[in-house]
Order: structure tokens, then C-alpha cells, then sequence
């Protein structure tokens, strides 16, 4: 179970990684429950990725939320409120 | 429903003269252009970098556009966006729709310009003299899209 995690704009420069592979951990199967694995990383991870941040999710090119399902394969992508035009 | 993301700039002109090219059911043509300017929240902005999500930029301008033609009745639209470093001046972004009368262009036009400030994948990033900073979304963004839904 392997998955690609894309961060952008000040999300990327914060936890300073554009993108990753990963093999997906046990039992987490959905974008929320990533990105709650991703913030046990350390206080960084924790602080840009903390329940309280304005967080936007997309699988696979797709604008998702907490639920939205991650299979094997998936392509994650975390970042702020966009702020295009 | 052409769609682009493109680092050069763009010509109006040239843009809606190839749009509604050799469709004479066209009597109206709306468009929108977004540029650089030198102040925001307060600090002068010397530069503006925009970043997106290849790929995923695209697909959102395409479905938003698709969103706007099953919604009014217009011929064509047209959405051009820049990326990478940009200066006070410049063009940012080209939205076009064609129809057959201006209602529905106008509606189409604002329309799509709402939904690409709060749903595609841009980010905007100033250089001001304090230093550079990120562009915080705006809760008058998100009010401009919500008109739609009611």
C-alpha cells in the first residue's frame, strides 16, 4: 500500500518536503486519518497539520475531505485556502 | 472550453478574436482580466509568485467552466492563468465566455472568476518590504462563491 503526499504553498515550506512516497500505515485508510498519522511526525508536522489549521485535502487530483478514501496507488495532496485570480 | 496555465503573458485581443472565431451565433462576449497590484493589507508588493498543483489546476478550471455551461446558456469559455513570478502590472488571469446574448455572458463570467478564487489550486506569495509572505484566502472570496449556491 503504497501512496504519493504532495504539500504546496506555505504547507510545503513548513514541513520543507514537496512530495513523498510512502507506504501507507496500518488501519489508516482515509485522508483525515493520513493526516493525522503525518502530524504524530514531530512538532512540525503537528503544528502545519494541526486541527485548528485551515487545511485543504485532494485524492488523486479531486478536492476531498477528512473521509475520503486513500487506496493503494492514491495520489494525497494537503494545502491552505487557495488564493488565485 | 480552452484552459491554460502558463508562465508568459497574454493579449486580450488575440485571446477573444480565437475564441469566438468563425462562430457567428456569437452577439457577446464578457471578459475579465485580474492584475498586479503594488499594495495589499496595508504593505507595498514588489513582487507576486503564484504557485499550483499540475495537473489538478487544470482539471478544476475545466470542471468549473463545465459547471458554468450546464448552468447558463453560452457558446464558449475561455480561462487563461499565470504562474511564477509576476510584478506590479502584469496580467494574472483571463476569463472569456461567449453566448449568444450578453446576460448570460456576464453571469457566466463572474460566475467562473468566483469559483476559480476559492476552488482552483493557486497560491499567491508577496514580496513586500517586511519580508515574503503567503496571501491569507478572504472570507469575501468565499461569500462572492457562496451567491451561486443560493
Amino acid at each position: 500500500m503504497s501512496v504519493t503526499i504532495r504539500y504546496f504553498a506555505s504547507l510545503r515550506e513548513a514541513v520543507g518536503v514537496a512530495h513523498e512516497q510512502i507506504d501507507l500505515p496500518p488501519g489508516v485508510h482515509t485522508a483525515g486519518a493520513l493526516r493525522a498519522w503525518l502530524r504524530g511526525r514531530g512538532p512540525v508536522w503537528a503544528e502545519a497539520l494541526a486541527e485548528t489549521r485551515a487545511v485543504r485535502v485532494a485524492v488523486d487530483q479531486v478536492s476531498g475531505d477528512a473521509d475520503t478514501a486513500v487506496r493503494d496507488g492514491a495520489e494525497v495532496a494537503y494545502f491552505p485556502p487557495v488564493t488565485g485570480g | 472550453m480552452p484552459v491554460r496555465v502558463q508562465t508568459q503573458d497574454f493579449d486580450l485581443g488575440a485571446e477573444i478574436a480565437a475564441l469566438r472565431a468563425g462562430d457567428p451565433r456569437v452577439g457577446a462576449v464578457a471578459s475579465f482580466v485580474g492584475t498586479v497590484r503594488d499594495v495589499n493589507d496595508g504593505s507595498g508588493v514588489s513582487t507576486l509568485t503564484l504557485e499550483h498543483y499540475p495537473g489538478m489546476t487544470e482539471k478544476s478550471l475545466e470542471d468549473i467552466c463545465a459547471q458554468a455551461k450546464a448552468r447558463w446558456n453560452i457558446l464558449d469559455t475561455l480561462v487563461v492563468h499565470r504562474v511564477g513570478a509576476l510584478r506590479p502590472l502584469d496580467q494574472i488571469v483571463l476569463v472569456a465566455v461567449t453566448s449568444a446574448h450578453r446576460g448570460e455572458a456576464f453571469a457566466a463570467c463572474e460566475f467562473i472568476m468566483d469559483y476559480l478564487k476559492t476552488q482552483a489550486p493557486f497560491w499567491k506569495k508577496e514580496r513586500t518590504p517586511q519580508g515574503d509572505r503567503w496571501v491569507d484566502a478572504r472570507a469575501s472570496d468565499d461569500a462572492a462563491a457562496e451567491r451561486w449556491r443560493r
